[in-house]
C-alpha cells in the first residue's frame, strides 16, 4: 500500500536494517556512558566521606596514634621522595632504551626479543616485582630495605612504561627530518640530539609524568621493601621537608592507606577516606598534567 | 656554509659561545653515549631474565620439599600451611581456583562492556563525545589499585551485604566487580586500537555495498579485527590475574574453593601479599611464597606472550 503510494519509501528490509543500527548505536553508547557513572559515583562518595577530615592541617600534621589521629604529612613527603628517586633512576635508562629501540636497533631477532622483553616486563605482576626486589637487592646484594631498594624496585616496574612512550614519541618524528639532518653531514647522535629529541620532547615528558603517577600509586612492590606504618619525623626545620635518609624506612601514602584500612581495626571513617581522597587527587592531577601536556603538544605540532 | 653547521669535523674556532662549547662536548662523547644507549636498550632483556632468576633462586630451597605428586600434591591440594615449621603442606589449588574465578567474574563484566564501549568510541561517537569518554576512561585507568581495594572494602562490600545478604562483604563477587572495573580501560583502549587498525577501505567497500554502520561493525570490523580483539581480552585476563592490592582487600582472603559468588576466596597474588609480612627471611615459608610467585610469573607471562603473538600475527596480516 505504502510502497505503491511512494516508490522511494524504504522497504521493510531497509527499515529493519536501520532499526538494528539505531539499537546498536544507542546500546553501545549507553554502555560507554554507563561505564563512567559508577566512577563518578565512587569519586563523589569518597569526596563526601573524606570531607570532614580535609583541611590544610590534615596535610601538614604528622601521623599520630597509628594513623587514627593527626594528618598525613609523613606519608605524603615519603611518596614525594620515593617517586623522585624512582624517576631519577628510571627516566634516563628508559629514555635511552627508547632511543636505542627506535633509532639504533636493526630489524633482527635480537630487537624483536627486546620488544618481547619490554611487553613481558610490563605484564609481570606487581607482587612479583616485590619478590624480585627482596631476592635481588635485599637477599643477594645485602641492601637494607628502605627508600633506595623500594625506588629501585619501582624503577624496574615502571621501565616498560617509559620505554614504550619514548619509542612512540620518537617514532612520531617524521623520517624526512632525520634524512634532512643526515644530508647536512650530521652524525646519528647529532641528529638525535638536535632534531629528534627536541621534536619528541612533549611525548617523552608525557611518559615521564605517567611514570610518576604509576610509582606514586603503587603499593605491592614497596610494602615489604621499607614502607612502614610509622617512623618518627622531625617536628620542625629543614629535616621536616626531608625526613628520610636514602636507606631509611619510610612512610608512603599508598601503603599508609593500605595499612590503616586493612591492619588496624576501628579506624575512623574520615581518616581512611581522607588518605584515599588525597592519594586519588594526587594521582588524578598528575595524570591530568600528562593529558594537558599531550593536548598542547598536539595543537603545537609543526608537521 | 660548511663552517656554520655543527658537525664534528668543523674546526672549533668556527663555533662561538657556550652553546657551541656544549655542542662540542656533546659531539665528542658520541661513542660512549652510543655504548650507553645500547646497554640501556638491552636492559629489559637483562631485567626479565633477572626477575625469573631471582624468583627461582628464592623458591629453590623449598622446591625439593614440595610434594609434586600424590595426595597432597602442589597443584591438587587446597591445604596451604606453609607457616607450619614441623608439618608444612603446600597446596595451591584453592588459590589457583580463586584466582581464575575472580578473573572470570571480572572478564564477564569487563569484556562485553569494554568491547561495546570500544565499538561506540571508535565507530559511532562524535568527536566531542569521544574526547569526554576518553577522559573518563583515563580517569578509570588512573585510579591506583590500593584505592580500588579501599573502595571494595568500604563502599562495595557493605552494599553487597545489604542487597545480597552475603555474610561477608569482601568476597568473590566483590573482587570480580572491582577487577572488572579496573580491567575495562585496558580492554577499551586495546580493542579501540585494533578496530582503528582496520583500513578505512574495508569500511568504504562495505558501505558502498549498502551496509550501514552496525553491519559494517558486525560483518566487517569484527572479523577483520578478531585477533586484536581476542588479544586485548587476553591482556585484560593477564592484568586481572596479576592484580594484587585490590584483590587482597576485596576478596576476603580465605583459602577455599568457592561454592557461590558470595564466598570469600584468595588468590596467588593475595596469598603472597598477606603472608609475606610474617615470613622469616631464609625460611621455607619465604621460599614457598617465592614458589607461588614463580607460578604466577609463568602464568602471566604465558598469557601475555600468547596475546602478543596474536597481535603480531594481526599486524602482519594488516600490512600484507
Amino acid at each position: 500500500m505504502n510502497a505503491s503510494s511512494n516508490p522511494f519509501s524504504p522497504a521493510a528490509y531497509e527499515l529493519k536494517k536501520q532499526r538494528g543500527m539505531k539499537i546498536a548505536h544507542w546500546t553501545t553508547g549507553a554502555i560507554a556512558v554507563a561505564l563512567l557513572l559508577p566512577v563518578a559515583w565512587l569519586l563523589w562518595m569518597i569526596t563526601v566521606r573524606a570531607w570532614p577530615a580535609l583541611s590544610w592541617d590534615y596535610i601538614t600534621t604528622d601521623v599520630r596514634s597509628m594513623g587514627a589521629e593527626g594528618g598525613i604529612w609523613g606519608p605524603l613527603i615519603g611518596t614525594f621522595y620515593l617517586t623522585l628517586m624512582c624517576l631519577i633512576i628510571v627516566a634516563p635508562i628508559g629514555v635511552l632504551a627508547g632511543i636505542y629501540i627506535n633509532e639504533y636497533a636493526p630489524d633482527n631477532a635480537l630487537t624483536r626479543s627486546i620488544m618481547v622483553a619490554v611487553t613481558s616486563l610490563a605484564g609481570v605482576p606487581s607482587i612479583v616485582h616485590a619478590l624480585f626486589g627482596l631476592g635481588a637487592f635485599v637477599a643477594t646484594m645485602h641492601m637494607k630495605t628502605g627508600m633506595l631498594t623500594a625506588a629501585m624496585t619501582l624503577s624496574v616496574m615502571t621501565l616498560p612504561v617509559i620505554i614504550t612512550s619514548t619509542k612512540e614519541a620518537l617514532s612520531a618524528v617524521p623520517k624526512n627530518f632525520r634524512e634532512a639532518c643526515w644530508n647536512l653531514g650530521a652524525s646519528k647522535w647529532q641528529t638525535i640530539r638536535t632534531i629528534v629529541l627536541p621534536n619528541s620532547f612533549g611525548g617523552i615528558l608525557t611518559g615521564v609524568i605517567l611514570v610518576i603517577a604509576r610509582a606514586a600509586g603503587e603499593t605491592a612492590p614497596i610494602m615489604f621493601l621499607g614502607a612502614v606504618l610509622w617512623v618518627p619525623i622531625a617536628k620542625s626545620g629543614a629535616e621536616r621537608l626531608a625526613p628520610y635518609g636514602i636507606n631509611d624506612q619510610f612512610m608512603a601514602l599508598s601503603n599508609h592507606l593500605n595499612l590503616i584500612c586493612k591492619d588496624i581495626p576501628g579506624m575512623s571513617d574520615q581518616m581512611m577516606f581522607g588518605s584515599a581522597f588525597i592519594l586519588l587527587v594526587l594521582i588524578l592531577s598528575i595524570n591530568g598534567a600528562a593529558s594537558v601536556v599531550r593536548s598542547r603538544l598536539r595543537r603545537r605540532k609543526r608537521w | 656554509m660548511p663552517s656554520s653547521h655543527p658537525s664534528s669535523n668543523t674546526p672549533p674556532a668556527a663555533r662561538k659561545g657556550w652553546r657551541a662549547a656544549v655542542a662540542g662536548i656533546a659531539d665528542s662523547i658520541e661513542k660512549p653515549v652510543e655504548v650507553l644507549i645500547r646497554v640501556c636498550g638491552w636492559s629489559s632483556i637483562f631485567l626479565v631474565a633477572a626477575i625469573f632468576l631471582f624468583v627461582l633462586l628464592g623458591a629453590m630451597p623449598v622446591l625439593p620439599k614440595i610434594e609434586w605428586f600424590g595426595e597432597h600434591a602442589f597443584f591438587t591440594s587446597t591445604e596451604w600451611h606453609a607457616k607450619d615449621d614441623h608439618n608444612p603442606s603446600y597446596g595451591v589449588l584453592g588459590m589457583i581456583v580463586g584466582n581464575f574465578a575472580v578473573a572470570a567474574v571480572a572478564m564477564l563484566i569487563a569484556i562485553p562492556l569494554g568491547l561495546a564501549a570500544a565499538v561506540y568510541i571508535s565507530e559511532f561517537a562524535g568527536s566531542t563525545t569521544k574526547e569526554w569518554l576518553k577522559i573518563g576512561i583515563e580517569v578509570l585507568a588512573a585510579i591506583p589499585s590500593i584505592v580500588w581495594g579501599f573502595i571494595a572494602v568500604t563502599i562495595i562490600g557493605p552494599m553487597l551485604q545489604k542487597y545480597t545478604g552475603a555474610q561477608w562483604g569482601t568476597n568473590l563477587l566483590n573482587g570480580g566487580i572491582v577487577l572488572g572495573l579496573m580491567s575495562i580501560p585496558l580492554i577499551v583502549s586495546l580493542a579501540e586500537d585494533s578496530l582503528r587498525a582496520v583500513p578505512d577501505s574495508y569500511r568504504e567497500a562495505a558501505m558502498a555495498l549498502g551496509a550501514n554502520k552496525w553491519e559494517v561493525v558486525r560483518r566487517v570490523l569484527f572479523p577483520a579485527a578478531k585477533t586484536g580483539l581476542v588479544a586485548s581480552c587476553m591482556l585484560g585476563v593477564g592484568r586481572a590475574i596479576g592484580e594484587t592490592m585490590a584483590v587482597l582487600l576485596a576478596t576476603g582472603n580465605k583459602n577455599q574453593i568457592p561454592d557461590s559468588l558470595l564466598d570469600p576466596v584468595t588468590t596467588l597474588t593475595a596469598a603472597i601479599a598477606s603472608e609475606m609480612g610474617d615470613a622469616v627471611t631464609g625460611s621455607d615459608h619465604m621460599a614457598s611464597l617465592f614458589t607461588i610467585g614463580l607460578l604466577l610469573l609463568i602464568i602471566t607471562c604465558a598469557i601475555n606472550l600468547t596475546a602478543n603473538v596474536f597481535i603480531r600475527g594481526h599486524k602482519k596480516k594488516g600490512a600484507a
